[in-house]
């Protein structure tokens, strides 16, 4: 590519002025350019086409909330975190990473260790009050464990809202079903990873 | 040791003649990849990767010394190619867990196979059968393992316990081949690694240690941990807040390792204690006893109002020397102010043993610090349960006898066996109680120049030596002359026949003979051992630099004026230099900046301690106070620094400086006072913010600064009491003294410590006596008694018992008059 039209930042020559007439500053003056604008031509094309269409019956419009409009699988809702195909377990391990990671500061782990001296995650919440879902947690997470999801409706009445990891977690009949979808975002691994991979030499 | 220059990749460095390449590298900042090397240890060669091009030959940076003009590359073609492999070996069968692992982020394995950039792996061999110990307060995962042989290092030069060692691994032999492919080094290292992993040189499962984690601290990898710890948060979370340990007068530079609770619970933490372990050593206690803040205190007004009006009431302030400079400095100039009378007596004897000892010595202070006791070669303890009064004397006394090739002397009444254990170049004297003149007087003995030492005193020791004749057997080589037949041929027939040959050979013989010897009678007062003389020969040869090492047990004497005089004659006419040891964590200061008395008056404030009115960081008086790890201050150490301390929690009630603004003294904040401490006693006007809190990479401590030793007029009266060797306590002794990670109420408080209190016997003691581990018993004596139930204690020996002072529910106190020794009768309740 070239760069020349990037590099050549002397945009002087590309402006010029728009012609717009003074503000109205006489009272009389002014009156006259409300009712200008009030009765312009504009408003009733404007009209003209809801009702038309009002009549047609072939509506292009959703009707939110009854209906959604489908989502792009790649799109960065609120998150989600998988479990593993073959044990249904969580596939979150605790490294924390994405708290490291999140720009936002909004991941927060607590971890312990478990009755089989395995490291668990005790406590998982993403403050979506912050979270900008920029989609490093999902990129960095080693396990493909949190990842975006499709919901996107998180209003809510105050600035603080928590998201827990039960609240994220697939839950069980879901996998029972084999409905658990994999992410195709940020993080999720790409074609041909297998030929990148070196080989590594294994004695047994 | 002298002055020389060698150049590393071109930069002309100064160093000393000897000094390892790599801490002279170091100490100039120049980078040299080693793995296995722990400064103040013995070079192990375990890992190779320090290799270096020095005169044209690869040495091990960490083990070849500097000599004079030496051309040092730190890299070619072949050392990059050894280190690569290494790494690579290193790499071999690691398991991919670094997710999970507690090391992540601080981990050297990873830092170096990033370094060396390891994208690929050539080597393999089968592995074995890895699975992790729980070692009690060490968790140990084999798989982990680099087998670096650190945590062995440091147990045994370090530390002295020497519980870790490698063991086999039990793996298949390498593959042949490798041997030939393989760059050498790497080879090398790869096939003693393959053999061995670390375990337990008691044999079992069990680690039964001084608890100190230090092996987990230098572990650079995940495979030792504190077992607290395992799991609870990653390296890079976690805020470090420098401090200085507040538990005992080493003074150790810790970090206090904070951060929030939980989710739920924003208010900090603090999750470890991590060290710069390779210049400074933690014991158990201040490692292990982090969480001892005054928590969950606010502003109690009324509280306070009670205070302010007991403070106007009171004539008497007690104290403990577990405060700030800054908070003795209050003190004393509310003493000032207001006429109080401070009480403190285990700092005033300590001052009263530093005045003693200055009137002869001319200096304010005494000489040596821990640093120049573990680089001396012959060191002496006198009066001091060393190990458990401060844990790093104990180490530097090790760490002489390990790495220095050192030896010495411990007079002390307690066996302890695990001084005994540091090495066969330390010699116990299991002294009677009240006879540590007698020790001092036999270091002048053998130590002092007689030619200069006043001549009574010159006189008197002579006077303990006579002449004795024993028989002495000895081994002579005697020659005799025997006739045997041998087969010669026969120049002349050349025939072979038999002939007679005298034949002399020298053969050992036992003979005795009477002999005249010098006898010592000190050696005797002193139940030296039988060999102690024929020993103390073979420890003497090729020593230059020699160490005197007194705590407590001289301060708390009898006769404590004259120990003190005596060691400053050490001092003075011998090549010893004196080190003393502060009975608690800032006496040292306390007893230079506060002017104490001996006894109390009517109405008393206790400071940490009981009084009429009580201000307590354990949050068990009238009024609470921040314990030193919620306080910014500055604590004097045994090595006469002034080091700072930051607050690693917050703290929510008033502290000592608001009581005194409230009386009228208007300093805004506490450290404040850190510039006003006095200049007379050899503090420094220095700002507590200006301080810095940092070693160089050549391992010189830059924390805070050093004490200055004022000169002291004296006169020339140099006397000393002569010894009362009938001084003595009746059997049954017991002994004030606290169990290894003990020091008090503090460490007491400390979730991770969890020793039990009581009265702690060793077990020989208990197996020669009806008394079982559990049982009840009083221990009485005319000062006073204590019931608790029995302890067994297997790093102690011998037949004294020991009350601890940790727990102030025990009261043990009350069982002494000063000196540490006593004697009482137990019985079975
Ligand atoms: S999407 Fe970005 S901001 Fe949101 S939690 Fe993940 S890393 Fe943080
Ligand atoms: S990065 Fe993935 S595995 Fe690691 S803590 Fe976050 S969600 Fe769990
Ligand atoms: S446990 Fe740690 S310090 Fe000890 S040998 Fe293994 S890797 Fe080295
Ligand atoms: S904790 Fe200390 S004494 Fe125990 S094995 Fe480790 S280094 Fe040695
Ligand atoms: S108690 Fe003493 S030896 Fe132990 S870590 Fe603290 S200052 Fe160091
Ligand atoms: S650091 Fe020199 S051999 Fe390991």
């Amino acid at each position: 590519m070239n760069n020349e039209a990037f590099n050549n930042r002397d945009v002087s020559d590309s402006y010029f002025l728009v012609d717009i007439e003074d503000y109205p500053t006489e009272p009389w003056d002014k009156f006259k350019r409300v009712i200008k604008r009030t009765f312009r031509i504009e408003l009733f094309v404007g009209l003209w086409v809801v009702i038309r269409e009002m009549f047609k019956f072939d509506i292009h419009t959703i009707s939110y909330p009854e209906e959604k409009m489908p989502i792009g699988p790649r799109y960065r809702a609120i998150h989600e975190m998988k479990r593993l195909w073959e044990s249904d377990t969580e596939r979150c391990i605790g490294c924390g990473l994405c708290e490291k990671i999140c720009i936002s500061n909004c991941i927060k782990i607590d971890t312990r260790i478990d009755e089989n001296s395995r490291k668990e995650v005790s406590e998982y919440s993403i403050n979506l009050g912050r979270c900008i879902f920029c989609g490093y947690c999902a990129e960095v997470c080693p396990e493909l464990a949190i990842t975006h999801g499709g919901r996107y409706e998180n209003a809510s009445d105050q600035r603080e809202h928590f998201l827990m990891y039960e609240d994220m977690l697939t839950p069980l009949d879901k996998m029972t079903a084999g409905t658990q979808v994999e992410f195709e975002g940020f993080g999720a691994i790409t074609p041909h990873e297998d030929e990148r991979v070196k080989k590594t030499p294994l004695a047994y | 040791m002298s002055n020389i220059t060698i150049n590393i990749d071109g930069k002309e460095i100064k160093t000393q003649e000897g000094e390892f390449i790599l801490n002279a590298a170091r100490a100039n900042d120049i980078f040299i990849p080693a793995i296995c090397y722990l400064t103040r240890c013995s070079p192990t060669l375990a890992c190779r990767i320090c290799l270096v091009e020095a005169d044209g030959k690869q040495v091990y940076a960490c083990n070849a010394k500097s000599k004079d003009g030496m051309n040092i590359v730190t890299s070619t073609e072949n050392i990059d190619k050894e280190r690569r492999a290494i790494m690579e070996v290193y790499d071999v069968n690691h398991p991919l867990q670094c997710g999970v692992c507690d090391q992540s982020g601080e981990c050297e394995l990873q830092n170096y196979t990033l370094e060396l950039g390891v994208d690929s792996q050539n080597y393999a061999v089968k592995d074995v059968d890895r699975s992790s110990h729980d070692w009690g307060h060490i968790h140990y995962d084999p798989g982990l393992c680099i087998v670096c042989e650190r945590c062995s290092t440091v147990c045994k030069d370090m530390i002295g316990d020497n519980s870790l060692k490698t063991i086999p691994r039990g793996a298949d032999a390498l593959d042949a081949e490798f041997k030939e492919s393989m760059p050498k080094d790497a080879y090398a290292m790869w096939n003693k690694l393959n053999k061995s992993v670390i375990g337990l040189t008691n044999g079992t499962d069990v680690l039964d240690c001084t608890s100190c984690g230090e092996c987990a601290a230098v572990c650079p990898v995940g495979a030792l941990v504190d077992t607290h710890f395992m799991y609870k948060s990653n390296a890079w979370e976690l805020n470090r807040i420098p401090a200085t340990c507040g538990h005992c007068s080493a003074g150790c530079q810790i970090s206090y390792d904070v951060k929030h609770t939980s989710i739920e619970n924003p208010e900090d933490k603090i999750y470890r204690v991590m060290n710069e372990w390779n210049y400074v050593s933690l014991c158990g206690a201040g490692r292990y006893g982090f969480d001892y803040q005054n928590a969950d205190v606010v502003k109690d007004e009324v509280a306070f109002d009670k205070a302010v009006q007991a403070f106007k009431k009171a004539d008497t302030i007690k104290f403990t020397s577990t405060i700030t400079n800054e908070e003795a400095l209050i003190l004393e100039n509310l003493k000032d102010e207001f006429g109080y009378k401070l009480v403190n007596n285990e700092a005033k004897s300590f001052q009263a043993f530093l005045e003693n000892y200055s009137a002869i010595s001319g200096t304010s202070l005494y000489g040596s610090y821990l640093k120049e006791m573990a680089e001396s070669n012959f060191i002496v303890s006198i009066g001091s349960a060393l190990k458990t009064d401060n844990p790093n004397a104990r180490y530097s006394f090790n760490n002489s006898l390990t790495v220095n090739k050192g030896a010495g002397l411990y007079f002390h009444p307690v066996s302890d066996p695990i001084i005994d254990a540091m090495g066969k170049s330390i010699m116990s004297i299991k002294h009677k109680p009240l006879q540590e003149e007698a020790a001092l007087y036999l270091i002048l003995d053998l130590f002092a120049d007689k030619e200069k030492l006043p001549s009574d005193i010159t006189d008197y020791l002579a006077s303990f030596h006579s002449t004795k004749t024993v028989t002495v057997t000895e081994t002579i080589k005697e020659k005799i002359v025997e006739i045997v037949k041998e087969m010669k041929v026969n120049e002349e027939t050349g025939e072979e026949e038999e002939v007679e040959v005298e034949k002399s050979k020298m053969v050992p013989k036992k003979v005795s003979k009477d002999v005249e010897v010098d006898d010592n009678r000190l050696l005797s007062v002193l139940n030296a051992p039988k060999s102690f003389t024929e020993n103390l020969d073979k420890f003497l040869k090729k020593k230059e630099t020699f160490s005197l090492v007194v705590g407590a047990d001289l301060y708390n004497h009898p006769n404590s004026k004259n120990c003190a005089r005596l060691v400053a004659l050490v001092e003075k006419y011998s090549k010893f230099k004196i080190i003393m040891i502060p009975t608690l964590t800032n006496s040292l200061g306390v007893s230079l900046i506060n002017e104490l008395s001996d006894d109390e008056g009517e109405f008393s404030i206790g400071y940490n301690t009981k009084g009429d009115f009580t201000l307590s960081a354990l949050g068990d008086g009238d009024l609470d106070m921040p314990a030193i790890n919620q306080q910014e201050g500055t604590l004097t150490s045994i090595n006469k620094r002034v080091n700072p301390t930051n607050a690693a929690l917050g703290y929510g009630g008033y502290e000592l400086n608001d009581i005194a603004n409230a009386l009228g003294l208007n300093v805004e904040n506490t450290i404040d006072y850190t510039l006003a401490l006095p200049v007379a006693k050899g503090f420094k006007a220095e700002k507590f913010d200006d301080l810095p809190d940092y070693y160089t990479n050549a391992g010189e401590s830059m924390r805070g600064y050093e004490l200055k030793k004022m000169d002291i007029k004296v006169s020339d009266d140099e006397s000393v009491e002569k010894l009362d060797e009938t001084l003595t306590l009746s059997d049954s002794l017991i002994y004030l003294a606290n169990p290894v990670r003990q020091f008090s109420e503090f460490t007491n408080k400390a979730t991770n410590l969890d020793e039990v209190s009581g009265i702690y016997m060793s077990e020989e003691f208990l197996a020669n006596s009806e008394l079982n581990e559990g049982d009840s018993v009083r221990v009485k004596n005319e000062n006073g008694e204590v019931v608790a139930n029995i302890v067994s204690d297997n790093k102690i020996a011998g037949d004294v018992v020991i009350i601890p002072s940790f727990d102030s529910k025990l009261n043990s106190e009350a069982l002494f008059s000063g000196y540490r020794f006593a004697s009482a009768s137990i019985e079975k309740v």
